[in-house]
């Protein structure tokens, strides 16, 4: 177990989200193709695991023990994008130079990992990361490597069946390396999950379905930490049940009109509203 | 020149079925290393079944569940291993479409997906009649789309793929059929048609198990005088155009030859090709028509849509004229 986090660590975690997102919205106002939506509200997740989780080095992206981070819900690359950037590996004008360019794209709405080498899977498609992650959990058995699989999966995506084929896979195959993360930002492209295809007691759904599950507040970086802290370490000989953190977020958050709103599912932000949302998004981290 | 071929069918009879799974429990006996996935339908007492009892370590059910499958599939790939990974019939290219295209095309990873009971062969009606995937296959681009002529080809198919880089669908129609081939010591390259047998007056361009239909028309028109060539395709995707070129320059005359819808699979690949080329040349497609197939015995089926050697060697006379 990694030793506890520290107050003076979270707040450090929570100033590197809080300049993600407002690269993020920026860098919307410059390629006009976001999700937005899903985007600010699984920020901080990806900040905790890319900060201080992942077990990753990237000058050797390709390392076969590094753990793996699948983003199911592809449409949200663009935080990968703000990450990547602010680790060094591109400028941000780089990105938006190489944005759905034709022959010049790397980057696109959803994320391509034939372009950027620190993306695991092409994705976009729904329902298709965590049976991927399930292969490659397997797969780490099999050759008796010891990583672990993060893979990302929206509240609207888990109506795609699949999902529930591959919790059911894991769950029979024991794969104790493999942690599901639900971003349950409660909103799907149209409406509210609820309304639009419930998938509530979520908890007790995917528990029957064999998992261990945890639940965290997605949007406080305390909790989201103590989650990822409490992970078993990875052990690919020990069966074990797989973990499912659900993580509870809002959808837009940090963006005071953007938040719970589902027309910012997909659409880029305006050059005009930049301002204003990111004055929501200091007034909200002022706040804290 | 033409390979060695056999019409000493009644001698020669071997499943593609079973060939592939020897295969694969002769890869893994010889050390190779490869990961199999498969959907609850391969029997413990077929070759297939050995290996996984043989191998449980590398083996991996999904049961009826096929898009996890493929979708696993792809991560068994990314996480290092080559993956051969067997589906029944229409569930591969129906339930599993998407994981084709985006987790094995698309993320280009080295899984070689084997289609078994391909076209008609399952039985039991239009559920379980896989007739689309030749359309479907032929417009997901990266993929290579290999439909061997026998036993022996498939064989040769599975050892082949183990060191191609990319992704590879390997279709088996039929399970006990007869062999094409006298021996397997002929050229075999993905990509490259073969010439199984020589003439001039027309082609039979055909693939899978109907490469031997052909075989048999071709047999049946010399009889009445004609010299008929026949071309094993095999690999649907890349079509060798340089083969069909050649065969629609020397015969002008084509009949393609497939056990799927004839829409979008190999006569509708044949035909784009000569169009758009400017060749002149007679052309007729056999296959499976614009319908949900009746339901009857295999050999009655073929029977009913023309596609045993009676219906193409009457196809070809009436075209011939």
């Amino acid at each position: 177990m990694p030793d506890p986090i520290t107050a003076a660590e979270i707040r450090e975690l929570e100033d590197k989200a809080y300049k993600l997102r407002k690269d993020l919205l920026t860098f919307s106002t410059r390629i006009n193709m976001s999700h937005l939506g899903g985007e600010l509200s699984l920020m901080d997740m990806v900040t905790a695991i890319y900060y201080r989780y992942l077990n990753y080095d990237f000058s050797d992206p390709k390392w076969d023990d590094r753990d793996r981070f699948i983003l199911s819900k592809g449409h949200c690359s663009e935080d990968l994008y703000m990450i990547f950037a602010d680790k060094g590996l591109y400028t941000i004008d780089y990105i938006v130079d190489h944005f759905e360019t034709l022959t010049t794209a790397q980057f696109g709405q959803h994320s391509n990992r034939k372009y950027v080498p620190y993306i695991e899977i092409s994705a976009g498609s729904l329902g298709h990361g965590l049976p991927i992650a399930v292969g490659y959990a397997l797969g780490a058995r099999y050759r008796k490597k010891n990583y672990r699989i993060y893979c990302v999966v929206g509240d609207g995506e888990l109506a795609e069946g699949t999902n529930w084929e591959a919790m059911m896979a894991a769950a029979h195959y024991n794969l104790g390396n493999l942690v599901l993360i639900i971003d349950k930002n409660g909103l799907s492209m149209t409406g509210f999950t609820k309304d639009v295809m419930n998938i509530d007691p979520l908890d007790e759904r995917i528990r029957a379905f064999g998992f261990d599950v945890r639940q965290c507040q997605g949007n406080d970086m305390k909790s989201v930490c103590e989650a990822l802290d409490a992970l078993p370490e990875p052990d690919f000989a020990t069966p074990r049940k797989p973990v499912c953190i659900i993580s509870n977020t809002t959808k837009g958050y940090g963006v005071d009109f953007m938040e719970n709103n589902w027309k910012w599912h997909g659409g880029g932000l305006a050059k005009e509203q930049l301002a204003e949302a990111l004055a929501s998004l200091e007034k909200k981290r002022s706040g804290k | 020149m033409a390979v060695q071929t056999t019409f000493n069918f009644d001698q020669m009879l071997s499943n593609a079925r079973e060939a592939y799974g020897e295969e694969l429990l002769r890869m893994a006996d010889e050390g190779l290393s490869f990961v199999f996935t498969y959907t609850d339908n391969v029997a413990m007492s077929t070759a297939a079944g050995k290996m996984i009892q043989k191998y449980p370590d590398r083996c991996f059910n999904f049961g009826i569940a096929e898009p996890d499958q493929v979708g696993a599939s792809c991560g068994l790939a990314l996480a290092g291993n080559v993956v051969y990974s067997q589906v029944f019939g229409p569930f591969l290219p129906l339930r599993a479409a998407d994981q084709i295209h985006t987790d094995i095309a698309y993320n280009d990873v080295n899984v070689r997906l084997i289609g078994t009971h391909a076209g008609v062969t399952a039985g039991g009606g239009p559920t379980h009649n896989d007739i689309a995937d030749l359309a479907l296959y032929r417009a997901i681009p990266n993929l290579t789309v290999v439909v061997p002529a026998d036993a022996g080809q498939c064989v040769r198919t599975i050892r082949q793929s183990y060191d191609f880089e990319g992704p590879m669908i390997i279709r088996i129609n039929r399970g006990g059929s007869p062999d094409v081939y006298a021996s397997n010591d002929y050229e075999f390259v993905f990509g490259k048609a073969i010439e199984t047998l020589p003439g001039s007056d027309a082609t039979i361009i055909a693939t899978g198990s109907c490469v031997y239909e052909g075989m048999m028309a071709a047999k049946k028109l010399q009889e009445k005088g004609y010299s008929i060539r026949v071309i094993d395709m095999h690999t649907i995707k890349p079509l060798d155009y340089d083969m069909i070129a050649k065969c629609a320059a020397e015969t002008g005359c084509i009949v393609t030859v497939e056990e799927a819808s004839i829409n979008g699979g190999l006569g509708s690949g044949v035909a784009e090709f000569l169009m758009e080329n400017g060749y002149h040349c007679k052309f007729a497609r056999v296959g499976l028509p614009d319908e949900f197939a009746l339901l009857g015995g295999l050999e009655e089926v073929y029977h009913y849509y023309g596609m045993d050697a009676d219906g193409i060697a009457a196809k070809l006379t009436r075209l011939l004229g």
